[in-house]
């Protein structure tokens, strides 16, 4: 494995309820290298957007990152804990959209309503570099035109209102990449948008990615957008990561049964259709109510019985890759 | 003998401005829509954000009150009545007949009503059913939608997704109906409970015999479910074709652009695919460009299309497109998995 860019260990997020706590990353483990793209793939509550919420420290109360150590290699060549980091101190205030931005499915979250499309992108130029406001401006502008926004000098005064979504998404993307970050992450940035948009924005930040060297963690629960961009995935279920490999071996030989399941049970563009789906059974637990040992192990069809369901799985090492399943006990 | 036949549907809302709401203008939202759907069959309308495919459901509906054409339904003795231009009283029969399934599980279902009375609602205020019989009838209902007959008493927020949209499926089944409108029906739902859902509207339209307006912006699902395919853009039908040729060789350059978009689930396609990039923006309803509408993004688009709007005519017995060159353009269409590009 080459050098790390962020190495994430044990990581837990946890949000203590009035019902309960709910234990939405339970011990994830992860790496990004540099310039590469990690797809994060998983359902609604498996916990994949709050992985990437932790990384920022961006967790709303009332969740908590518990435990785990997230190592961020700095451009200095130091190393940090981002874990460790206090979530309004000056080290991670420096790194959020410095040297890791984040994208997100609905531009509207990341684009204030109330200021211009230039206004928002020359203001986190100049929170990040000491140059003057004539050449942030000119930055911005630049990047609005290589996000392929048309005419890009006049729409520096545009709000984001006035503009489609892909257009939307298009400038949020330039203020992410305004600061030529070193990580994107990118939570379901193509979801909302119709999917010729989608292939376009998919192309730019495949282009953006070769040009600016920088790595992505892209969050997803679409098997043909991972299919498109990632080079390595991570599959999670219910707060844990069941299986990580490179983007061949997840979609080519798969090993846990989740991640067959899945692959099993889209219906395949260009196989004609009408024949029924492998359906997985069953529905995702409430998060509240998880099941004891392999949170999976209620819907698996290879599940061992008396051991998936009260023994927790631990982490099997395979050829460059990894799983979390009995069936890989040695 | 068609089911429904739905003949220039046009659904035009207006553009007011100022104190006074004087009409500016109009958005074309369905602009001379004509299908037929067959009894059993499941015809999927598709196209992208803004190109008018729920109106049309929701005007088969009479949701929304067309402003033009004709939708003619067959009655079950076979005499035919057009219920675009029903009132509201004449319609109501006809609600039984026709039922709609939503896209999301969650904003369709009134959380302060019990599983009983949201299936059984429908039954009452028809005279169905009622007490204990109504009670059967909706335990059946559920058992028929694969949930637990116990569940009739809990409230919509103890299920999940995808049993929310069996609930949902459940409704619609209620009277019996002929014809389901499934607006994205599957779209709002985890992939692992999408296939389930697919199944089971499969199973249902086997032993019921329904026929399904399928309306639903996923092509891979499209494919999966449905036997012909009605291809929209900017308010009209650009292609109507049977599924299998549609997604083989489609005859429109908007349904080849379409097609090409859609990203496939193997990473050994990656970069084998020539994606094509349509250029701009979608149509605006409001202001839809000369001629063909598509015309603007179109890389074989010449003079004629500029200025001339092409009609949807057949090309062969079961296909039908809206494009001036459909008998020259040599398009592409879905290479299957495993076949070399």
């Amino acid at each position: 494995m080459s050098e790390a860019l962020l190495r994430i260990e044990d990581l837990r997020t946890h949000f203590f309820t009035d019902e309960g706590v709910v234990k939405s990353v339970d011990g994830v483990d992860l790496v990004v290298e540099p310039g590469r793209t990690l797809a994060v793939l998983g359902e609604s509550g498996c916990g994949k957007s709050m992985t990437a919420r932790s990384i920022l420290k961006i967790v709303d109360r009332p969740g908590r990152i518990v435990s785990g150590r997230m190592l961020w290699a700095r451009e200095d060549g130091g190393v940090v804990d981002l874990a460790a980091l206090p979530p309004t101190g000056p080290v991670i205030r420096a790194i959020r959209g410095r040297e890791i931005a984040m994208i997100f499915q609905e531009p509207m979250t990341s684009l204030g309503p109330i200021d211009t499309i230039g206004d928002q992108i020359t203001e986190t130029i100049l929170l990040h570099h000491s140059i003057s406001k004539q050449e942030a401006t000119e930055r911005a502008i630049a990047m609005l035109g290589r996000v392929g926004i048309p005419d890009p000098a006049a729409r520096m005064a545009a709000y984001p209102f006035q503009l489609s979504g892909g257009m939307r998404q298009r400038a949020m993307i330039a203020l992410a990449l305004s600061c030529s970050p070193r990580l994107l992450i990118a939570d379901e940035p193509t979801t909302a948008l119709d999917v010729t948009t989608q292939a376009n924005i998919l192309d730019l930040m495949r282009e953006l990615q070769s040009e600016y060297g920088m790595a992505m963690l892209f969050i997803t629960h679409d098997l043909g957008v991972v299919a498109e961009i990632a080079d390595t995935v991570a599959v999670m279920y219910l707060g844990k990561v069941v299986e990580q490999g490179s983007v061949d071996s997840i979609f080519h030989a798969p090993r846990h049964p989740y991640t067959q399941a899945l692959l099993r049970s889209i219906p395949k563009l260009g196989t004609g259709g009408q024949q029924r789906l492998a359906a997985i059974k069953g529905g995702i637990p409430h998060p509240l109510n998880r099941p004891p040992g392999c949170a999976f192990a209620p819907r698996c069809d290879q599940a061992i019985a008396g051991r998936c369901g009260s023994v927790a799985p631990d982490l099997h090492s395979l050829d460059a890759g990894s799983v979390r399943c009995h069936l890989y006990a040695a | 003998m068609s089911l429904l036949d739905v003949q220039g549907l046009k659904v035009h809302f207006p553009i007011t401005t100022g104190l006074l709401r004087r009409v500016t203008g109009h958005v074309r939202a369905v602009d001379g829509v004509s299908f037929a759907i067959e009894p059993g069959e499941t015809l999927s309308l598709v196209g992208e954000s803004g190109c008018g495919k729920t109106t049309t459901g929701r005007a088969i509906l009479r949701v929304v009150d067309p402003t033009g054409g004709s939708i003619t339904y067959r009655r079950p003795d076979d005499t035919t009545v057009d219920l675009a231009t029903l009132d509201h009283a004449a319609l109501r029969p006809y609600r039984r007949d026709i039922r709609m399934i939503f896209q999301d599980p969650h904003a369709s279902l009134n959380p302060r009503l019990t599983v009983l009375d949201i299936i059984g609602q429908s039954l009452q205020v028809n005279n169905v059913a009622r007490g204990q019989e109504l009670e059967d009838r909706v335990a059946l209902l559920l058992r028929k939608v694969g949930l637990r007959p116990e569940y009739l008493r809990r409230y919509p927020h103890a299920f999940s997704g995808g049993e929310r949209q069996r609930i949902g499926i459940a409704r619609a089944l209620a009277l019996n109906p002929r014809l389901i409108v499934a607006d994205e029906a599957v779209s709002a739902l985890d992939v692992s409970v999408q296939a389930q859902t697919l199944n089971l509207l499969q199973d249902l339209q086997e032993e019921f015999h329904l026929t399904y307006l399928f309306i639903a912006h996923d092509l891979s699902v499209v494919e999966h479910i449905s036997d012909r395919v009605a291809v929209m853009y900017a308010g009209r039908i650009v292609e109507l074709s049977p599924t299998a040729e549609l997604f083989a060789a489609p005859r429109h350059p908007y349904t080849e652009a379409l097609l090409s978009a859609v990203p496939v689930a193997d990473p050994r396609m990656r970069g084998k695919r020539a994606r094509i990039r349509l250029q701009g923006e979608v149509a605006d309803p409001a202001n839809l460009p000369s001629g063909c509408a598509f015309h603007p993004r179109c890389r074989y688009a010449d003079a004629t299309c500029r200025a001339v709007t092409p009609t949807l005519e057949a090309i062969s017995s079961a296909r039908a497109t809206a494009c001036h060159h459909a008998k020259i353009l040599a398009l592409r269409g879905i290479t299957s998995p495993g076949e070399t590009p």
